[in-house]
């Protein structure tokens, strides 16, 4: 396999404080790589390592094979889409795209010609006389990337670059990036915050926490199968209640919250009775209404309250004021009236809910 | 607040200034074009004729000492602008927090002593019988006392260590504006430091090299002190000439005209250098 992108054991500390713990990855050839992450968990440290503005305390950088520590950042085969843009307002739109190859002492004519195909490419064939402040904020994001794509980089780095977008023209944006990206066939690196972008549009996934990776996967293993509770917690909504292993067989394990819910788990070897443990159930693998003497976990519970959010719609319930549960809402019409006080039966499958030891 | 209340106040804040701008401006200005347009034909009694003028232009020396100035001011500002930059992208761009707030400040601390005590400075340092000439000869490498004052060096060495805050200020706070990432961005894309340095940071810069530029020429062109103690008798600065005329001729009429003649000769050369950097006066207060 032909990694583009490969980073051994990145380290960066400031002072003493480190930014980037110990980061390893490799990212094959043509392939949209997310880094997730909460602010201030250092992805723009390692965004730019990568492209040359930071040098790593240790660790090493290989693109395409070739160590780059010693490369400066305008001769690396990196570009970067800052998070602000960074478009520079004294030129146009046309002589944006074509700094790079105007750098590259590429001639004028070829220069004309591929700036007018670039704008082409990204929908904007009219632009190239325009100000950089007389775009939207839509388009300023397409023409950072081109300014970035005309020149052919082994990787484009993307700093959240979609942050300053509204909700709508973001939803947009997303679909387009992705394709954008499989239209270049160029290995990109995006770094965000917004768990819903880096699932759309990944191939692959980190999550990183405090400057460390603490997973890195397709966005539906990091979904499905989280190794790590800040996963199970950022990925996606989760419910989380502490509790401990009260009964244990080679099957089922049930485990008492410390309100005294007991929810049936698949038995896993790490376990052992009164262990204190964390579990972790999303909301939306909570079956609502109909009794299934199938479920491994059944239960009563009443609306406490209805957050209506379109189809992102949630209720919390409780059962007999012991712990309350989150459940989504199916928008087929079935739960549009359900009020506070209303009774449900909520069950769950015993394999669906993530149970994490308090060390892991 | 009703509309004549709102009126009187901007009349009240707005007095002093009308009265300095009547009083010390417009007034003055007024009456020393009168004076530079009045020919003295007898004792006590003048013509109105443009014959001070004539005078200037058909006296060589004149119009050479005017021309020098003009000449030597313009070099003064580029030099100027030439050693500020870099001092001015260092404290904006290259330091952090309070040690670029020091060095700021050491850029100011010069001009806390007045404009005479600071040319005495310089010439206790470089005249004949001074610190550097005498350490100098202390040290065996001259011979001979030397003169270091009284030349065009020095006088424009005098008039950039007097301008250099003038050209920094306006420099370091569009310098400051100067969004970091798109420098960054400039190297990302391959740019080296000169072509970043040519098509980010001056285009970026532009009004506050203008403003800079505006306020030093100006400076420069009617500064009396440093040419004259700096320079002497040889330094044929426009403004000593004006003087000899007022106070050593007597001659109000042709000094009047002086006046008059580098006020032209100043704003022409402002006007010049905003139309050839494509800058209006405006879009250059505006920013820096
Ligand atoms: N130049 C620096 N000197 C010292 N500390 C720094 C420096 N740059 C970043 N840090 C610290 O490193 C940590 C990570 O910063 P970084 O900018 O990488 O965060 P981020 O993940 O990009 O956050 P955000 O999503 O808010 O952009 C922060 O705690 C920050 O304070
Ligand atoms: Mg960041």
């Amino acid at each position: 396999m032909s990694c583009d992108l490969e980073c051994q054991h990145l380290v960066k500390q400031f002072d003493k404080f480190t930014a980037v713990d110990d980061v390893s990855f490799s990212i094959p050839k043509g392939s949209f790589f997310s880094i997730l992450g909460p602010s201030g968990c250092g992805k723009t440290t390692l965004l730019r390592m990568i492209a040359g503005f930071y040098e790593p305390t240790s660790g090493d950088i290989k693109i395409k094979g070739k160590s780059v520590l010693s490369t400066p950042p305008n001769k690396r085969p990196v570009n970067l889409v800052f998070q602000h843009l960074a478009l520079f307002p004294m030129m146009s739109v046309a002589e944006n795209i074509a700094y790079g190859l105007r750098r590259r002492k590429v001639a004028k004519a070829e220069i004309d010609q591929r700036v007018k195909d670039s704008l082409e490419r990204i929908g904007l064939p009219d632009a190239g006389s325009k100000r950089i402040d007389q775009l939207s904020g839509g388009q300023k994001q397409r023409i950072a990337i081109a300014r970035c794509m005309i020149l052919n980089p082994s990787v484009l780095l993307l700093d959240e670059p979609l942050g300053a977008l509204d909700l709508k023209l973001r939803e947009h944006m997303k679909v387009e990036l992705k394709q954008l990206q499989s239209q270049f066939d160029t290995t990109f690196v995006y770094i965000t915050h917004d768990q819903s972008e880096a699932l759309v549009m990944s191939d692959q996934v980190a999550v990183m926490n405090h400057g460390r990776f603490e997973q890195v996967g397709t966005p539906q293993e990091l979904y499905y199968e989280p190794q790590t509770p800040f996963v199970a917690d950022f990925v996606g909504e989760s419910n989380h209640w502490e509790a401990t292993v009260s009964v244990q067989d080679s099957q089922r394990t049930t485990l008492t919250t410390t309100s005294g819910l007991s929810i049936q788990t698949q038995t896993t070897s790490n376990l052992e009775i009164g262990q204190t443990v964390n579990i972790y159930l999303r909301p939306e693998s909570i079956t609502l209404g109909q009794e299934q003497t199938t479920a491994d976990n059944q239960l009563q519970a009443s609306v406490k309250s209805v957050l209506f959010d379109g189809a992102k719609s949630r209720a919390i319930m409780t059962n007999n004021d012991a712990e309350e549960i989150i459940v989504s809402l199916p928008q087929t019409g079935e739960f549009s009236d359900l009020k506070a006080g209303d009774k449900l039966s909520l069950s769950w499958r015993a394999d669906i809910a993530k149970v994490f030891t308090n060390q892991a | 607040m009703n509309s004549s209340q709102t009126r009187l106040t901007l009349i009240l804040l707005l007095s002093p200034f009308l009265l300095w701008l009547g009083l010390l401006v417009i007034i003055p200005h007024i009456d020393m074009f009168f004076l530079s347009i009045r020919e003295k034909v007898a004792p006590r009694t003048y013509e109105t004729s443009l014959a001070n003028y004539a005078e200037f232009f058909t006296e060589p020396f004149y119009w050479n000492t005017l021309a020098r100035t003009a000449f030597m001011s313009i070099l003064a500002t580029v030099l100027t602008l030439i050693i500020a930059f870099p001092v001015a992208y260092y404290i904006a761009k290259m330091l952090r927090g309070k040690t670029k707030s020091i060095l700021f400040l050491l850029c100011l601390l010069p001009f806390w002593v007045s404009e005479l005590v600071r040319t005495f400075g310089w010439m206790i340092l470089l005249r004949e019988t001074g610190v550097i000439s005498s350490s100098l000869q202390w040290l065996g490498l001259i011979d001979g006392p030397i003169e270091f004052l009284y030349n065009d060096v020095t006088v424009m060495m005098g008039l950039i260590y007097t301008s250099m805050l003038f050209m920094v200020v306006p420099l370091v706070s569009t310098l400051d504006s100067l969004d970091d990432s798109l420098i960054e961005a400039g190297y990302d894309l391959g740019g080296s430091k000169l072509s970043i340095l040519k098509e980010i940071v001056i285009p970026h810069s532009m009004p506050g090299i203008i403003s800079g530029c505006i306020v030093v020429f100006m400076l420069t062109l009617g500064n009396y002190l440093t040419p004259i103690l700096l320079g002497g008798k040889s330094s044929m600065w426009f403004t000593g000439q004006i003087y000899t005329q007022f106070i050593t001729r007597f001659n109000w009429e042709l000094g009047a005209a002086f006046c008059f003649l580098l006020l032209i000769v100043s704003s022409t050369i402002v006007w010049l250098g905003l139309k050839l950097s494509g800058q209006t006066l405006a879009s250059t207060v505006a920013k820096s």
